[in-house]
């Protein structure tokens, strides 16, 4: 249920920057979703369609890029891809995994005209 | 639709009235709804002219992690390069669209209140606490009980977070704190405006402590920072031991556990030390408490725990004033010898 005011915060960063270049609509959103962030993209994709209707991003596509997991292992101190936040360490199978990366949820950029 | 919680009617409720940015409806039946919006929604923009989408890149590339489909050449420091368009990528010799790059995370907004709530407690030396759980875990009792113990030593205040009713706060003011309700309506979380609404109206007395009850759900609040020094997740022994590994994202993002309803593990086939376990898979750094709201049992540790923090968040602004001071001093100094 939170992808909805994801996506709400989505569409307000397009809409201010398609003010700000005075675009007439938006064709395309990039999104970049961590791995190990709390948006499933299936969400995201059915509440953006639904924000977006009316707005200057109606009928825009959405591209959603999924950005890879990745936690620092404490025993082994070294970075180690993760599937999921609760994963453990594929090399020493410890649970003292940090998560470092893939939790980002970012607007990258947007195609206008 | 509201950037806070998705609703389509106006239906966030802060208790006692309407402050800066909240407005009001009134629907047929006369029921008066108050309401913030961001302004995302000033904007009543309608598509130019009729639109086919025609795009297809979603799909093409949606999983490919760093895959880099819209030439960033075109693109410099965030600003837009006016010269190339993907004119003849789309609709040849038509369309003038060209890529702007955001590169802003989605929840700068909220962000951004919340960093605007946690400066105002740390100059303030006010310690705040988030606490969230599935609905049912004991978190207004457990919070009911933590006050009565604490109230005598402590100045606290409450901001209460649920859908529909004001139970709660009243559960809370029957202690003697202050307290204040947010309805969220259709929202499925607090979020750092309506958290920073809430201070403002609350005004939290210097070197205090500031409880904030999310709304009863494990998923959505683990996103949304309100300011907070902390969140607390409370997880009770009649829930599952593997609820840290269903809901991983909110046990990552609290730095406490509280184990609760402890008092019912001999008639239970919970596992403490299992449920313990998953939590730590999520994030190994969780302190964890075993406690029991009903009986007291391991509620000390917990107390001892908030009255450390807020110890510490008092000299830690102690340390800012007098260093503060020192310098205005050196400055004087400064001034006289000229």
């Amino acid at each position: 249920m939170h992808e909805m005011s994801l996506a709400e915060s989505v569409l307000q960063l397009v809409e201010e920057t398609a003010v700000r270049e005075k675009a007439q609509r938006v064709k395309l959103v990039v999104l970049e979703i961590g791995r190990l962030s709390s948006v499933e993209p299936e969400a995201m994709r059915f509440c953006f369609e639904a924000v977006t209707r009316d707005s200057i991003a109606q009928d825009a596509s959405l591209e959603i890029i999924m950005m890879p997991g990745v936690g620092w292992c404490m025993p082994c101190g070294v970075a180690v891809e993760m599937a999921e936040s609760y994963d453990a360490c594929p090399l020493c199978g410890s649970y003292q995994v940090q998560p470092t990366g893939g939790t980002e949820m970012r607007v990258r950029e947007i195609e206008i005209e | 639709m509201c950037t806070v919680c998705g609703c389509g009617e106006g239906e966030v409720r802060l208790e006692g009235g309407a402050d800066d940015g909240w407005h009001e409806h009134t629907d047929a039946d006369g029921t008066v709804h108050r309401h913030t919006h961001g302004p995302a929604h000033k904007f009543g923009y309608k598509p130019a002219g009729a639109h086919t989408p025609s795009h297809h890149h979603a799909d093409e590339h949606a999983d490919e992690p760093g895959h880099e489909p819209h030439a960033p050449q075109h693109v410099i420091g965030g600003d837009l390069d006016y010269g190339t368009g993907q004119a003849g990528a789309h609709v040849p010799g038509m369309s003038q669209s060209r890529m702007v790059q955001i590169e802003q995370d989605i929840l700068s907004k909220n962000n951004s209140f919340a960093t605007a709530n946690r400066r105002h407690f740390d100059e303030h030396g006010i310690f705040a606490l988030n606490l969230v759980s599935s609905p049912g875990s004991g978190k207004t009792t457990l919070l009911v009980k933590t006050i009565e113990r604490l109230k005598g030593k402590l100045v606290i205040s409450v901001v209460e977070g649920d859908q529909q009713t004001s139970n709660d706060a009243e559960r809370i003011r029957a202690t003697g704190v202050v307290a204040l309700q947010i309805n969220t309506g259709k929202g499925c979380h607090l979020d750092g405006h309506m958290v920073g609404q809430a201070v403002a109206r609350l005004q939290p007395a210097e070197a205090s402590l500031f409880l904030i009850e999310n709304v009863g759900n494990l998923v959505c609040p683990a996103a949304f920072d309100l300011g907070e020094h902390h969140k607390v997740v409370i997880l009770s022994v009649t829930e599952g031991e593997d609820k840290p590994l269903k809901y991983p994202d909110m046990f990552r993002a609290a730095d406490v556990m509280l184990l609760n309803k402890c008092d019912l593990l001999p008639y239970l086939e919970f596992d403490a030390d299992l449920a313990e376990a998953n939590a730590r898979r999520v994030n190994p750094q969780l302190t964890i408490f075993r406690v029991s709201a009903t009986s007291g049992e391991g509620l000390p540790a917990w107390l001892a725990w908030i009255e450390n923090g807020l110890a510490a968040q008092c000299s830690k602004r102690a340390e800012t004033v007098a260093a503060l001071k020192r310098r205005v001093q050196e400055l004087e100094r400064q001034l006289a010898g000229q």
